[in-house]
């Protein structure tokens, strides 16, 4: 338990986390808009939904449930995929995860690693179909870029905790 | 991992309503996304203005960035170049000692050329070029290929415009901002461009695939013969790609639809030109009617 629960009228001081969380979601959707390279097949990783899921996994209470709606159509004016794609698929990652989260009381970090998966590999196989016609020939590319994308997953762990280390007393 | 702390928010009536309340404004803009995914799919310049607003804003931080790139680049190139200058220079000697009887028949060829097309009356449209500028960013996470142009509506440049490197089309406009463009490339699983073989004149429709790579489709005639290194260039029908630009080269023998590279490669090359729509949209006109 926090000190704020058991002390109601000491107001608890706002955790980092409550600013950083969007700044840096926002950080990792620009990183599309601004890499200097002119691709032929998708190679780079959506970064923003990797930190998306490295603050919901790490620090649940970082992102107001709310705010990954307005997160996802600012992903959206980036990546190139139709407006509304990453609004819709964003939020329903998050939802199941709530969801998940009422089954399983206490989550490990393989079982964090194992949600964060499927939830880039229905982000990204459902914006595919969003996007590109079925006949498209991006299921390879798509592959390797899921793969890359669920082994990067723990670097974006790592970048949440680095930015908002768990304090001792907790 | 501990269990969420914010799951009871206790016995604050304020704090339940205001987690319930977070939970309806998501599904709500979930349902708004489902909403503007539908819009945007069967009218997809509707957003255009919003992101060429965002793009306005990122376009200069990514051109800057671009230019660091290609300054770093160019050195190892540049680095290279110089041990190599010697031999290449040897070999570039011969290759031009080589060339210069095909050049004299080429140039006489042309001459001959241009005199018989006055002869005939031809009427050649110049392809006019609009702006030479830089592919800074694409979108390199998604599976469609689009790129972002550094110029748009203030240096003239118009959705639906070609866009070209030295070896070739690169794509073709489809929205515009200020001083952004997106292109979408060639190689977008959604680009289909009219081309010709260069052999024979043979028209056929260069589709992307989406993997970098093209797929030739014969336009008219069944069991067409595509052969490994048959080149492409655009044939001008439909009015949007001036014609004889190179497009693709096959890569395996093949027979009515075959695997293609293209000419260009949109990430080696410094600076693409925009050029004007080959053949403009024609304009409703007050004509006056025939035959008072």
């Amino acid at each position: 338990m926090s000190q704020g629960e058991s002390l109601p009228f000491i107001q608890e001081p706002i955790p980092r986390s409550r600013w950083l969380a969007p700044l840096t979601i926002c950080a990792g959707s620009l990183v599309t808009a601004l890499f200097p390279a002119v691709a032929t097949f998708p190679f780079l990783p959506p970064s923003g939904l990797l930190m998306l899921l490295g603050w919901r996994l790490q620090r649940p209470d970082a992102i107001p449930v709310w705010a990954t709606a307005l997160l996802g159509l600012f992903d959206d004016l980036f990546s190139g995929q139709p407006l509304g794609s990453a609004m819709l698929l964003w939020s329903t990652c998050v939802l199941a995860i709530d969801v998940l989260d009422t089954r399983l009381v206490w989550r490990d970090y393989w079982q964090d690693w194992l949600l964060a998966g499927g939830a880039i590999g229905f982000c990204l196989v459902a914006g595919r179909f969003l996007a590109a016609p079925f006949a498209a020939h991006v299921d390879t590319a798509l592959l390797l870029q899921i793969v890359a994308s669920c082994a990067l997953y723990p670097l974006a762990t790592r970048i949440c905790v680095w930015l908002d280390p768990v304090p001792e007393e907790r | 991992m501990a269990p969420p702390r914010n799951r009871r928010p206790g016995f604050s009536r304020r704090a339940q309503y205001g987690l319930f309340l977070g939970y309806v404004v998501l599904v709500a803009g979930a349902a708004i996304g489902a909403g503007m995914l539908l819009l945007s799919t069967f009218n997809p310049p509707a957003f255009a203005v919003v992101r060429g607003a965002v793009s306005e804003v990122t376009t200069p931080i990514a051109s800057g960035l671009s230019w660091v790139r290609h300054g770093v680049s160019d050195i190892g190139s540049g680095v290279s170049n110089y041990f190599g200058v010697v031999s290449e220079n040897a070999r570039l000697r011969k290759q031009l000692a080589d060339s210069q009887t095909l050049i004299e028949r080429a140039s006489t060829l042309s001459i001959e050329n241009r005199r018989l097309r006055v002869l005939l009356g031809v009427r050649d449209r110049e392809a006019e070029s609009v702006v030479v500028a830089r592919l800074v960013a694409s979108s390199a996470s998604s599976t469609r290929r689009y790129a972002t142009l550094n110029a748009g509506s203030r240096q003239g440049v118009q959705a639906g415009q070609p866009v070209r490197g030295p070896a070739g089309l690169v794509g073709q406009i489809v929205e515009t901002s200020l001083n952004t463009a997106r292109v979408l490339l060639l190689i977008d699983p959604e680009s289909v461009v009219p081309v010709r073989r260069v052999r024979d004149g043979m028209p056929a429709i260069v589709a992307g695939r989406g993997d970098g790579m093209l797929d030739v489709r014969s336009a008219s005639l069944a069991s067409v013969v595509f052969r490994d290194g048959d080149i492409f260039v655009t044939s001008g029908t439909g009015g949007i790609f001036p014609p004889n630009i190179p497009v693709a080269r096959v890569a395996h023998d093949a027979r009515d639809t075959a695997l293609a590279r293209p000419t260009a490669n949109p990430d080696a090359i410094d600076f693409v030109l925009v050029q004007k729509s080959f053949l403009p949209e024609a304009k409703p006109t007050n004509a006056p009617a025939i035959g008072k």
